[in-house]
């Protein structure tokens, strides 16, 4: 036969048990040509782009039952709305998000991404409606998702824009924050949300890929347990190549489909809330006992390096975050880790120096105030731009005490309400102004 | 040519390769090549077919495939070729 009976099989287990699946497949569609100073206008050009999102929805349809590939979620990025809202006013932010949401329901996309802006050395009238208006634009939708890009190696740290973004979560209920994020050197091409939006300097549309399948690389070291640090290297290395080959054949696939380029593959691991699908899992298979013990920053930082370079080999179109992610509520085994204690805030800090899982889907309780949540996001986004990294925090402002479970359900899963540190950072995160941009910066001129 | 997989899985008995083939048959899809092995610690055929000529799309062959491995109480995967290609060859 054409392939080894263990070959076919290998992908078989991969597909049929161990829940190897494309995790989204994302449309990016440049909108900068549906901008007008008359909001009347915006709403009738945005009907243009259903014929589409329709082709690109019937699209990955086909590839799914063609290829019998399960593809989770279809998504669409947009240009930021800060650049529609430069030449709009406030009350035509929800106008034009309700929009975006009807688009998305009428073409059966399951998110749309882009209510967004970039503002991470001060604001502009676009970016400031965007964040004025972001908590009633996402609490009054259910697809719609947005980022507030607050910081970046270019241009430093804007604690003004961290605040602000601290507000609008505070007023949003716990399903609408799981729809919003801030970043640091937020990458143009993100097939994930709620980063993805459509990046200056990309073409006018192109599709971009997301692949997940933690669950065979955890399955793969449970089936071979690796004697040593390279045998266990070599082996995430082959199996992530496997996963990533199949965001390629989905990916061209669906661009040939719907006429449109072929953007990125996304190498980054994403967990879900179902038992073996899990980025803890792997390195609790790796040899320690409870995610966030020490020695998991170790683990992790291989994981990611094996992953990367499988992954760069099996497509020339790396994109997004390309990481692993580590979705607290999203990953069975890090939500148990959490409860347990041996994964904190510090943990996960201390982990996204290896990888991109920043402070990803968990709970604060809003009890303990927001100089504490906002001093959390400095944090992470200082990170972000020390190690020139895309770094992300999505937390759920909740009323519940810490370590307290908020069900959400699906794909989000049960959050854990964490416990943050008790003193006031009051002072220290009202300072005006913006963290000046790093050294780093100095290194490109 | 346009391959699928045919992954046929479940207790080996009487009628389960007669059942599938004619099934194909039916649907004018061809059996290139033919293989038995073990998954699951059950007995796993493993067929490559031609779908160049079948009368139905592969969405379509695998519901009327699955349908028939119900009947047979069999679990029937089908995956186009070029899975395994892109996953399994450089």
């Amino acid at each position: 036969m054409k392939y080894s009976a263990d070959e076919i099989i290998e992908v078989v287990r991969m597909l049929s048990e161990e829940d190897l699946d494309i995790r989204s497949v994302t449309l990016s569609v440049n909108t900068l040509p549906l901008i007008s100073d008359n909001v009347k206008r915006v709403l009738d050009k945005l009907d243009s782009l259903n014929p589409i999102f329709d082709k690109f929805s019937s699209a990955v349809d086909k590839a799914s039952e063609k290829y019998g590939i399960r593809i989770v979620t279809k998504r669409v990025a947009v240009t930021p709305i800060q650049f529609f809202l430069e030449v709009l006013n406030e009350e035509d932010g929800l106008k034009i998000a309700i929009k975006l949401e009807d688009l998305a329901e009428t073409n059966r996309i399951d998110y749309i991404g882009g209510y967004s802006a970039f503002a991470e050395r001060g604001f502009t009238k676009g970016s400031s409606l965007v964040i004025n208006t972001m908590a009633e634009a996402i609490n009054s939708t259910k697809r719609l998702t947005g980022m507030i890009n607050a910081a970046s190696t270019f241009s430093g740290l804007n604690s003004e824009a961290v605040r602000r973004f601290v507000d609008n979560i505070f007023i949003m209920k716990p399903e609408a924050s799981a729809r919003v994020a801030i970043l640091s050197n937020v990458p143009p091409d993100s097939p994930f949300v709620p980063s993805a939006h459509h990046g200056i300097g990309m073409p006018e549309m192109s599709i971009n890929v997301a692949v997940s399948g933690p669950g065979v690389i955890e399955k793969a070291i449970r089936r071979n347990s690796p004697s040593t640090l390279e045998e266990l290297h070599e082996l995430i290395k082959r199996t992530a190549f496997k996963i990533t080959r199949l965001g390629e054949l989905i990916g061209k696939a669906v661009s040939a489909d719907v006429g449109v380029e072929f953007g990125s593959v996304d190498l980054s691991l994403a967990p879900t809330p179902k038992i073996g699908d899990s980025v803890a899992g792997i390195i609790e298979a790796a040899g320690i006992e409870k995610m966030g013990a020490h020695g998991s920053l170790s683990a992790l930082a291989l994981l990611m390096d094996a992953v990367k370079k499988g992954g760069s080999t099996a497509t020339s179109h790396v994109g997004g975050l390309s990481s692993a992610f580590i979705p607290v509520s999203e990953d069975a085994v890090m939500s148990e880790r959490a409860l347990e204690g041996y994964v904190d805030f510090y943990t996960l800090l201390a982990l996204s120096a290896v990888c991109n899982s920043g402070i990803d889907m968990v709970g604060i309780s809003k009890k303990q105030g927001k100089d504490k949540a906002t001093g959390l996001i400095m944090d992470v986004l200082s990170l972000g731009i020390t190690l020139n990294k895309i770094l992300g925090v999505r937390i759920i402002p909740v009323d519940e005490e810490p370590g307290s479970i908020i069900d959400l359900g699906g794909l989000l899963g049960k959050v854990v309400v964490m416990k943050l540190k008790d003193a006031s950072v009051e002072r220290f995160v009202s300072l005006n102004g913006f963290i000046p941009n790093s050294i780093k910066r100095l290194e490109t001129g | 040519m346009e391959n699928a997989v045919v992954v046929v899985v479940g207790a080996d008995k009487p009628g389960i390769v007669a059942g599938i083939s004619s099934e194909l048959a039916v649907n004018n899809v061809n059996i290139v090549d033919i293989s038995q092995t073990v998954l699951r610690d059950i007995f796993a055929m493993i067929m490559l077919v031609d779908l160049s000529k079948s009368n139905v799309s592969i969405s379509e062959l695998r519901k009327k495939l699955q349908a028939k491995g119900k009947e047979l109480k069999v679990e029937v995967l089908v995956y186009h070729e070029e899975v395994f290609r892109y996953m399994e060859r450089i």
